[in-house]
């Protein structure tokens, strides 16, 4: 993901940045030479990607939801949703969809280049009706890319089946398989995907560590906006590579050394050691005034110890690992157990567990107008919180990268009535306490 | 020249009397309440906001000394047994001098600056002396006590009214256009707001008290001198602001530190709690937003739901639909309570108030119809927040510019009894004080009060 | 309380058609279900609710019970509850739907089938396992991939297990005989629609929108044998009865697959000029249009194939390479259409993001289109009448100059 947002801020950079910042530049040099190198390139989902299985092909991932989020960040999306709006795409629609599709109606990129034309759209379709539509509309567009559709069932009874998972198996060998050995011209390597895998269970190893340092007080990390950056490798080209267990090794180190120190991460005010509130998040983040929300959270002192958006690419801490020693079934559970993927009470449940294993004092609840997948039961998720864990939730709403619908004042408003009730609660429960033992 | 809103608080005093403020800056109102050190309420001030939230905050404040001191010249008059029969009688009649007192001074100012905006224009400058002449004949009757107080207080609302309704007379009777007379009004209004004049108690209160005086019955030398040593008392012990706190929606304009700012969440959820210790939910419709709000039986918050970025449903809505029918907001109200049945209103997008309006007025509606179908649609929004913030359990208080609206009020009454009465022996109770406008300031004075560490409600005595 | 229902003349005279839709009316948009609640009265058994825009009613009825399609409240419910569960951006009629369940409307359905129809109807599963622990609750995962041995066989594996479950519900567990029986049932009706169909094709002035609307949409709600009896009563009546044409336009209306517009915007297009010729309303009881049953394939696998083989081509569903656009191209061509309304509910993400891939398709073709959003309770009708009707002009004009 981009790092455009630490560069405004006088705000040390530490190794881990620098080199992921090195690791995502390298990458889309590589994207833009793909014509001239001939490497192919497929276009997938975040949730439920098949890395590995890509890789094991050489071929270049490139994943649109990225891409949308990065335009954000760079203040582009506006525009190119306006384009997709002129296009005739209503107002109301997801405005990922739009704003990839904007972009390449303008003839643009994320980082300013245009990306190379897919040579497969790879439809993994896990959790999100949405993606369907996108991949329709994208076919429109390249009418040439071969497209393989893989139909992740949904979690609705909170458990995979061996039927679910024997669907997802049956349409990896005999969908996806063989639209990758038709693109690139090679026979599946089975021991390389092995390799990769092996590589990719030591990064999430590492990985889980990272987050579950959110436990510590103070936490040592941002488990919301900061995890949005210890997420970008994993869930995107870097798995199963050495660039990325290397990568890891490094985040792991410094939060670990971080922890030790008793330092809090580093935000867009600076490093915030003093935290007053601890809180979980549900959502996904606002992508168009990302910063300026952190901000908000900094300013009050609040840190993010977990959130549910960081397992959008998988629920590694709940003990999913990639498994050399059976790679088709790995990879199909790891689609099925994407946290896109889970039913609303399974939801539920994970963000109680988070607020009792990370300690939080509260739990909020972020809102966007373009994900439906995520927002459409959010309601009742945080009244249903509210009850199993004692604990009040805030709701805040906006949007993915439309800028139209980021009402700071609005936001502000409800983010800073949210931390003065949790104090003025603690305050009140402090005070009973004192009443009971003087 | 505009107040800087960094001149507060005006007096320096280190000695005084001890008070704690809350301000509260609303959208279209800002508020401000004084209490003394034992929570109870001193004084109230009201402003419009304007564009202008420094001056709005400062005229408010400064409203509220001028009330806090009546009041305490109230209770310094009601110690003295000599006076103490003669209060309920004195005390309006004190006030309703000083008001009469701050309407003549903005009318002079407001007389003054029109003529310099007329200046040279001789039709128009006679039309203005003859429309000045009578608002001042006019003033004096407006606030002799046999008249009801003019419903809206505010010296824009009530001068520019009498102004209005003269100019179309007297515009016609000299063939003056009456746009160009109402133009030098609207271009005189802004300034005569913006310009610095003592309305203070201290420098007006011995001329109303001598006013009043002198209108109350035969004067007698020994009430008069045991009133003027009360006042005397009063003047020498100024007010002295031990703390004042701030919210709503321009809290973030106010020179305060950051623990002196809160959110009119919570100051909306601990001033209703000190107004009717038993509610358990506050629902609070304003200008532009709608909050659900649930305390515990201290007044914490323990959960609140706002409406979204869209204003719809909120006070302004009210606003664009008086608008449409060419009314005052104010007459919404009491025309809906006319209804003998209610036109299905959906949607309460104040982007589409208009066009269904004028949709429903086209298929033969009444007005009253479809203004008490309005109301409910306002309220079926409030309804849905109240139920994503927790429902309504026990007493519910309904706060904000809206809760004055008896329309409004009949509305939530009737959808609380239908989604939440079932089952009860008796109706849930809902509150509604008559001065429910101030019950963020309210709660922000009792914030105030209560410190810096800003500490849960606790053993304050409550009015 | 449970008011009768009369879906049959009572009299010996023949009923005119509007008398029909107009019993049809009360049957269909009665938010309350009392036809539903009339029904397990009279035979002590259990119904099962299903959400648009598909629920596989004949293992349903084949396990004894009566499948009903909840659409919505419609214009017919004030919504307070549901908006706390629904932000602003989100279509109504998960909002209605959850109204009416806490009201207590559904109390009457005994279980809930959600299909994946979109994330919204999707999540809305989870919502009823929450806050109705005590019904059954399915989530029907359609497939997209479509093999025989992949997709076809995932899906008829579901709809078995869906059958076992609804069997323990009822005691009545369907084998393949009684769903042969009950599809037969149902392609009985499939058949009578698709007359229906096509007198609106033929002489679309004998069977208004609104009266055709109704008639479907009771279907949601009745067995489905006295569903056929009403659609059978109304081709007659409709065909003897005495209509003159008008100077319409005649068009196809396409994108109310899920939530249904009010019955008083498919009136106003009709006054503003447009004969509906065809429609995906009312999708959930007519997904699959086609015959079910198959020579020589079994009961459950003729219902899993009909799915992936013969269900409409909708947003819904996933078709790559423009399958929907050339569908819709010919759709317009065999039903003889001068134009397409693309109606969608405001905040669909499928209907809403499939329109500019339709539009493409049909300027392509030369077919007039023109567009709108509406929801269940949109009130504002003018604006519709208006646009319509000048859609409407312009395709006469056109095609008369032409």
């Amino acid at each position: 993901m981009s790092t455009r947002d630490t560069e405004g801020g006088h705000v040390p950079k530490e190794p881990s940045m620098i080199k992921q910042k090195e690791l995502l530049s390298a990458y889309y040099d590589r994207l833009v030479a793909a014509p001239q190198t001939g490497q192919k390139v497929v276009y997938t989902f975040v949730p439920g990607n098949l890395t590995e299985l890509l890789l094991a092909f050489d071929v270049l991932p490139v994943l649109p939801e990225i891409n949308a989020l990065q335009s954000a960040m760079r203040g582009r999306s506006g525009d190119f949703i306006a384009e997709a709006e002129r296009a005739g795409h209503s107002e109301d629609v997801c405005s990922y969809v739009k704003c990839d599709l904007g972009m390449l109606r303008a003839k643009s990129g994320p980082t300013g280049k245009p990306l190379p034309p897919p040579d497969l759209l790879l439809l993994s379709y896990t959790g999100c009706f949405t993606f369907m539509k996108w991949f329709e509309l994208l076919k429109q567009e390249f009418p040439k890319a071969e497209v393989a559709m893989l139909h992740v069932p949904y979690q609705a009874d909170g458990v995979v089946t061996p039927e679910m998972r024997q669907y997802v198996l049956a349409q990896l060998r005999e969908e996806v398989v063989p639209k990758l050995e038709r693109i690139t011209g090679k026979k599946l390597d089975e021991d390389r995907l092995r390799e990769l895998m092996e590589k990719s269970a030591l990064a999430e190893d590492d990985f889980v560590a990272v987050l579950e340092a959110g436990k510590k007080k103070p936490s040592p990390i941002d488990g919301y906006f900061g995890a949005v950056f210890y997420i970008a490798p994993l869930f995107s080209a870097f798995r199963g590579t050495d660039d990325g267990v290397a990568y890891y090794r490094l985040l792991r180190e410094e939060v670990e050394q971080r922890a030790a120190e008793g330092r809090g991460p580093i935000t867009p005010l600076g490093q915030l050691d003093d935290q007053r509130i601890r809180l979980v998040v549900e959502g996904p983040p606002c992508w168009t005034s990302f910063r300026e929300l952190w901000s908000m959270f900094a300013a009050e002192k609040a840190v993010v110890v977990a959130s549910t958006y960081c397992k959008v690419g998988g629920l590694y801490d709940t003990g999913f690992r990639h498994d050399p020693r059976r790679p088709f079934d790995s990879l199909a559970d790891y689609c099925l157990g994407c946290y896109t993927n889970l039913s609303l009470p399974s939801r539920t449940d994970l963000v109680a567990r988070y607020v009792r294993e990370y300690q939080a004092d509260g739990f909020l609840v972020h809102s966007v107008k373009s994900c439906n997948s995520f927002s459409a039961g959010q309601l009742l998720m945080l009244r249903s919180l509210e009850k199993k864990t004692g604990v009040p939730g805030g709701f805040l709403e906006s949007d993915l990268v439309d800028p139209r619908y980021f009402s700071g004042a609005n936001v502000k408003n409800r983010l800073e009535s949210y931390f003065q009730m949790l104090l003025a609660r603690r305050g009140a429960a402090a005070e009973r306490a004192a009443e009971v033992t003087p | 020249m505009t107040y800087a809103i960094s001149d507060m608080p005006p007096r320096a005093a280190t000695h005084g009397f001890p008070c704690f403020v809350g301000i509260d800056l609303g959208s279209t109102t800002s508020k401000a309440v004084v209490l003394d050190e034992d929570g109870r309420i001193l004084g109230r001030g009201i402003t419009n906001s304007r564009s202008n939230y420094d001056l709005a905050c400062r005229i408010a404040r400064d409203e509220a000394f001028v009330d806090a001191q009546m009041t305490r010249l109230a209770r310094e008059l009601a110690a003295d047994p000599v006076v103490e029969p003669h209060v309920s009688v004195l005390r309006p009649s004190v006030e309703r001098s000083f008001r009469y007192r701050q309407h003549v001074r903005q009318l002079a100012t407001l007389r003054r600056v029109c003529f310099e905006l007329a200046a040279g224009q001789g039709t128009l400058e006679g039309a203005l002396a003859a429309i000045f002449d009578e608002m001042e004949r006019e003033a004096e009757t407006m606030f002799s006590g046999l008249r009801p107080r003019p419903s809206s207080e505010f010296f824009r609302d009530v001068a520019g009214g009498q102004f209005q309704a003269l100019a179309e007379k007297i515009a016609a009777e000299r063939r003056v256009p009456f746009e160009t007379v109402v133009g030098v009004l609207d271009r005189a209004m802004p300034r005569v707001e913006n310009e610095p004049d003592d309305l203070s108690f201290e420098g007006n209160a011995r001329d109303a008290l001598g006013r009043a005086l002198g209108r109350y019955a035969k004067r007698s030398d020994v009430l008069s001198a045991a009133v003027s040593a009360a006042l005397d008392r009063v003047i020498a012990e100024p007010p002295f602001v031990v703390r004042s706190v701030g919210t709503g929606y321009g809290r973030a304009r106010l020179p305060f530190p950051k623990e002196q700012i809160r959110s009119e969440i919570l100051c909306h959820g601990l001033g209703a709690h000190a107004t009717f210790p038993q509610t358990r939910t506050v629902l609070d419709i304003g200008g532009q937003d709608t909050k659900a709000v649930q305390v515990d039986a201290d007044g914490v918050v323990t959960g609140f739901q706002m409406n979204d970025r869209c204003a719809a449903g909120c006070g302004r809505y009210l606003g664009y639909v008086a608008d449409e029918m060419g009314l005052g907001v104010h007459e919404l109200g009491p025309l809906a309570a006319q209804a003998s049945h209610r036109v299905r209103i959906s949607s309460t997008c104040t982007v589409f108030a208009g066009a269904e309006l004028r949709d429903r007025l086209a298929l033969g509606e009444k007005r009253e119809d479809i203004l008490a179908g309005l109301h409910r649609a306002i309220l079926l929004r409030a309804m849905s927040l109240l139920a994503r913030s927790g429902g309504v359990r026990e007493e519910l208080t309904f706060t904000g510019g809206v809760a004055s609206n008896q329309a409004a009020v009949a509305a939530l009454r009737e959808l609380v009894d239908e989604h939440y009465g079932e089952g009860r022996s008796e109706p849930l109770r809902i509150n509604v004080s008559p001065d429910s406008i101030f019950t963020g300031a309210r709660g922000a004075a009792l914030f105030a009060l209560r410190g810096p560490a800003a500490g849960p409600a606790r053993g304050e005595k409550m009015s | 309380m449970a008011t009768p229902v009369s879906t049959q003349s009572t009299s010996s005279a023949p009923r005119r058609p509007e008398e029909i839709a107009k019993a049809c009316e009360a049957i269909a948009f009665d938010v309350s279900f009392a036809p539903v609640r009339a029904w397990k009265e009279r035979t002590g058994r259990k119904a099962i609710g299903f959400l648009p825009i598909y629920g596989p009613r004949e293992i349903v009825t084949a396990a004894g019970m009566l499948p009903v399609a909840v659409m919505g409240g419609g214009d017919r419910v004030e919504i307070v509850r549901g908006d706390a569960y629904f932000q602003s951006y989100l279509c109504q009629l998960p909002r209605s739907t959850i109204e009416l369940a806490l009201g207590g409307q559904l109390d009457v359905l005994d279980g809930m089938l959600f299909p994946a129809t979109c994330d919204v109807l999707r999540n809305l599963s989870g919502m009823w396992r929450m806050s109705f622990p005590d019904k059954l609750v399915r989530y029907l995962d359609f497939p997209h991939d479509h093999r025989p041995l992949v997709g076809m066989r995932f899906w008829e594996n579901d709809l078995r297990a869906l059958a076992h479950d609804l069997g323990a519900l009822s005691g009545i567990v369907p084998d393949e005989t009684a769903l042969a029986r009950s599809i037969a049932l149902y392609d009985e009706n499939r058949a009578l629609l698709a007359s229906l169909d096509a007198l609106r094709v033929e002489a679309p002035h004998r069977a208004p929108i609104a009266e055709v609307y109704a008639l479907v949409r009771a279907g949601a709600v009745l067995p489905v044998e006295e569903h056929s009896v009403l659609v059978r009563e109304y081709i007659a009546a409709a065909k003897a009865a005495d209509r003159a044409p008008r100077d319409h336009a005649r068009v196809l209306v396409v994108g109310a697959f899920c939530e249904q517009p009010p019955i008083g915007l498919l009136v106003t297009l009709e006054r503003a000029g447009c004969y509906v010729v065809g429609d995906d309303l009312c999708l959930a009881t007519r997904l699959v249009g086609e015959q079910v049953a198959t020579e020589g394939v079994p009961p459950f696998a003729s219902l899993a194939r009909a799915w992936v083989e013969k269900a409409r081509p909708t947003a819904s569903r996933y078709l790559p390479n423009e399958e929907k656009g050339r569908w819709l191209v010919d759709r317009c061509r065999a039903l003889r259409a001068d134009g397409v309304v693309l109606a969608a509910p405001s905040f669909c993400d499928p209907a809403l993001l499939e329109q500019p891939m339709l539009q493409t398709a049909l300027d392509r073709a030369g077919i007039p289109h023109t567009c709108f959003k509406y929801a269940e309770n949109t009130a504002q009708l003018q604006p519709i009448y208006e646009q319509a009707g000048t859609f409407s002009d312009s395709i006469r004009l056109f095609t008369e100059a032409a």
